[in-house]
């Protein structure tokens, strides 16, 4: 008999099994905009020129040594990356209160992030402290927050179906009656799967009532420079709460704006009030990551600090975001374009007023397996896309599905 | 808009602070005394000094640097199957009945201590069918607080510790361990060091392992092995894995975390993994390590599993690895017949087999607080408590000094 015999099956992961059924699919026109990764035009993956250029400078540089890295990680990625997401002349970086930890990937910022707050936030012991991520979020906030101990994790209210925007009643709403000092996860930019980010003023307006009920933010920040184009444009809201006076966190993923997804590459930056908290605050953390996966790992963290550490690379990165960004911004524009020729029902508007890597479309989930199984186009039951799957080659086809979806099935 | 103040209290304020464990190393690189020594650090350093790849390493990561057919998309969440199929052979051996037997799958994991933290949620989530599994779990004596905490973090609460290496006679005493084991309550899970204990280096005999095994098999014990070090103990990567092997071969189910940080010099890379060898029901208990994983790292970094996956997949290089490992298993036993002429000639009562018994890079003195206290503070040599020590970073340039402080520490009064 073995010990784990009565362990159940898994469910497997809903954006994975789709990509698993994409590749197995014969048909000739099958298109996925499922893929949570950058894709050129080719439909291909793209290696960021830069990145090919400072990989060769690490493999030849003999002066590296190839210890442990820190266990809080590389100094002169976490204090760059952190400039990165608060900007260079940040008063809270002059005030030195900004402290970070490098961590593997978005996924392990929110992951140290969480345990920290499980354990020292607000009192010793949070597993009660209430953490509200969006409805809908990325599907694996709740894992991660779960698994950190947190014993109460709930919606706030964020996309509204109908009008196919940002319900901002509804959020700011959830934001009032939330209890004193519970958490909320925000998407910096390109909310994920939305696409839907609210404006200035609405997040003049979040961070007011986030104030008022001493609510912490925990920023979510994996597409900064690929939304827009623009690093600055992308970090505005985190840099407002900096200004407002919040202490926060901010998760920073470098895997879609460095093209680094199998290197792991993350930042988990913190706002503190004062030094004293900072100092505090990291030493805590440093025990929780030796304890997680000890030290991470240095490939991307170097080849990401120089980048960020040397002017000319600094140049060319953001060159190579802003291709990607403007191919996403385009395939926007002509997918919209598409539909209103054809004379898809319905308005289309939200394509090119959505932000980032992903689409809401709209579609409903008989829609959506149409697509799929009569038209070979993946994409999630929740209507979700991903531009970077859309190409010149394929996107008459996906507009052509798109509209057979919409007038033949309800 | 009416603008709130923000309180002028930290939501942290609760946090205490808490001293690195890097404290020694830190202390180390501030001391400016010329003739420091670090033996308290965790790498492999050659008698230059540092720490260094190998040749074959340096290359396979240029050929990779300038692979046009590598992509950087997200890796599978447990790993790429070049790497955990390698990882697994080299454990267990190519022709293990649990690989045969398709019940044995790995996880491509963030360093041994990503491994360990891996298994121990899988523990805490499954062992046993129960919902919350809180132990106990016994670790040797002694052993790193990191393991005690590592444990505890995934919910493990319940941690004790069995005998393992013995003051008196300055190596394992498997009597006492044996002796834990036998009144250990059953179904327990046992952390056992495969190579490479840490940090005493203490080993068990191929003797000693059959009896541990025994009593694990009696008492329905189920061992998660610790193997950091396979290949550098003895030399042989065989040998080094004999208990691990040993244990599949009785029918045993087990977990093991593996490193490869020093048997490639890749320990910025973080490359571990995590194997479990299973009686039934590998796909469900493989899908449910998935949901752990994406909950920790969501996937685990490429570029080290990379290159030992290359390394491993191809016979001339494998040959040129395996010569390497030996290369360093040769020299932590040549340093450690020098320390030990050194001291036996030094003079004074003593026994030295401690010293030479064990392989690997761990060896231990058996020091009290005092004296491991006056070799740091007074001969600016930083060790371990307990008078544990890296015998790699001895070298022909600091033996007699490190020589002579040990002799001094054990006989003048302090």
């Amino acid at each position: 008999m073995s010990i784990f015999g009565e362990v159940p099956l898994a469910a497997p992961v809903a954006v994975f099994k789709l990509s698993a059924d994409f590749r197995e699919d014969q048909n000739p026109n099958k298109v996925n905009l499922g893929v949570g990764a950058y894709r050129t035009d080719e439909c291909q993956p793209w290696v960021l020129p830069v990145v090919r250029k400072v990989e060769k400078m690490i493999v030849d540089d003999h002066s590296l040594n190839h210890e442990y890295l820190p266990i809080l990680g590389l100094p002169e990625f976490r204090s760059s990356a952190s400039k990165i997401a608060l900007g260079e002349d940040s008063p809270a970086i002059k005030d030195n209160r900004v402290g970070a930890v490098q961590c593997l990937g978005g996924t392990g910022a929110l992951k140290i992030g969480a345990e920290f707050l499980r354990r020292w936030y607000n009192g010793t012991d949070n597993t009660k402290t209430p953490i509200y991520v969006s409805a809908p979020t990325w599907e694996n906030h709740n894992a991660v927050f779960s698994n950190a101990g947190f014993e109460d994790i709930r919606p706030y209210k964020y996309w509204d179906a109908g009008k196919r925007g940002l319900d901002l009643t509804g959020f700011l709403g959830d934001l009032e009656s939330a209890p004193d000092h519970s958490i909320f996860v925000l998407h910096a930019c390109a909310h994920n799967p939305t696409g839907t980010d609210p404006t200035q003023d609405q997040w003049k307006q979040i961070a007011d009532v986030m104030k008022r009920k001493n609510l912490f933010a925990f920023f979510d920040s994996a597409y900064q420079g690929f939304a827009s184009g623009n690093l600055d444009k992308d970090a505005w809201s985190i840099r407002y709460f900096v200004s407002q006076g919040f202490e926060l966190f901010c998760a920073q993923s470098f895997s879609k704006n460095f093209g680094l997804y199998n290197e792991r590459v993350g930042n988990l930056t913190v706002v503190a009030k004062d030094q004293d908290n900072l100092s505090r605050v990291l030493s805590q953390m440093e025990k929780i990551v030796r304890i997680t996966w000890s030290n991470p790992p240095s490939q991307g963290a170097r080849l990401v600090a120089i980048t960020l550490n040397t002017p000319e690379l600094f140049a060319e990165w953001k060159d190579n975001v802003k291709t990607m960004a403007d191919r996403v911004l385009l395939m926007r524009a002509q997918l919209k374009e598409k539909l209103k020729t054809l004379g898809t029902p319905g308005t289309w508007e939200h394509i090119t007023e959505q932000i980032g890597m992903f689409s809401f479309t709209g579609l409903n989930p008989k829609q959506v397996e149409y697509m799929i199984k009569e038209k070979h186009v993946y994409l999630m039951a929740s209507g979700r896309i991903n531009m970077c799957g859309l190409t010149s080659k394929n996107i008459d086809y996906v507009a052509e599905s798109i509209h057979e979806a919409v007038t033949t099935v309800q | 808009m009416h603008q709130h103040e923000m309180s002028t209290c930290s939501v942290f304020d609760g946090a205490v602070f808490m001293s690195s464990e890097m404290k020694l190393t830190e202390d180390f690189k501030r001391d400016t005394h010329p003739d420091k020594v670090n033996l308290a650090g965790r790498e492999y350093v050659g008698e230059h000094g540092h720490t260094t790849w190998l040749p074959l390493v340096r290359k396979i990561k240029q050929q990779i640097a300038t692979d046009p057919t590598l992509t950087p998309e997200y890796p599978p969440i447990l790993g790429i199957p070049e790497f955990t199929q390698r990882a697994t052979e080299l454990a267990l051996g190519k022709d293990s009945p649990a690989i045969v037997e398709s019940r044995v799958f790995g996880v491509q994991t963030v360093g041994c201590t990503g491994a360990v933290r891996l298994g121990a949620e899988l523990l805490r989530s499954w062992y046993c069918s129960s919902s919350s599994w809180n132990g106990p779990i016994l670790l040797s004596s002694p052993c790193d607080d990191s393991l005690t905490g590592t444990f505890k973090a995934a919910g493990i609460d319940d941690v004790q510790h069995y005998r393992y290496w013995a003051a008196e006679s300055n190596d394992v005493c498997v009597e006492n361990m044996v002796h834990d084991l036998e009144n250990a309550p059953e179904r327990c899970v046992v952390v056992l060091f495969a190579s490479g204990h840490h940090p005493t280096g203490a080993e068990l005999s191929q003797e000693d392992w059959k009896r541990v095994a025994e009593v694990m098999k009696k008492r329905q014990l189920f061992p998660f092995f610790l193997m950091s070090a396979q290949g550098l103990c003895s030399g042989s990567l065989e040998q080094d894995a004999w208990a691990v092997r040993h244990c599949v071969s009785l029918g045993l189910e087990l977990l093991c975390a593996q490193s490869f940080s020093y048997s490639f010099g890749l320990y910025g890379e973080r490359v571990g993994h995590l194997l479990c060898v299973l009686k039934q029901n590998m796909l469900a208990v493989q899908s449910q390590a998935e949901k752990l994983v994406q909950t920790l790292w969501s996937c685990p970094p490429m570029e080290g599993a990379r290159v030992v996956a290359t390394i491993l997949s191809n016979p001339a290089h494998l040959v040129e690895w395996q010569e390497g490992v030996k290369g360093i298993a040769e020299h932590c036993m040549l340093i450690r017949e020098r320390l030990r002429e050194r001291l036996r000639l030094l003079g004074g009562p003593g026994r030295w087999d401690h010293i030479t018994k064990p392989g690997g890079l761990y060896c231990c003195f058996g020091l009290n607080a005092q004296q491991v206290e006056f070799l740091i503070q007074r001969k600016h040599i930083y060790l371990l408590p307990n008078g544990c020590l890296n015998v790699s970073a001895i070298n022909s340039r600091n033996l007699d000094y490190v020589a002579e402080s040990i002799h001094q520490a054990m006989h003048s009064q302090l």
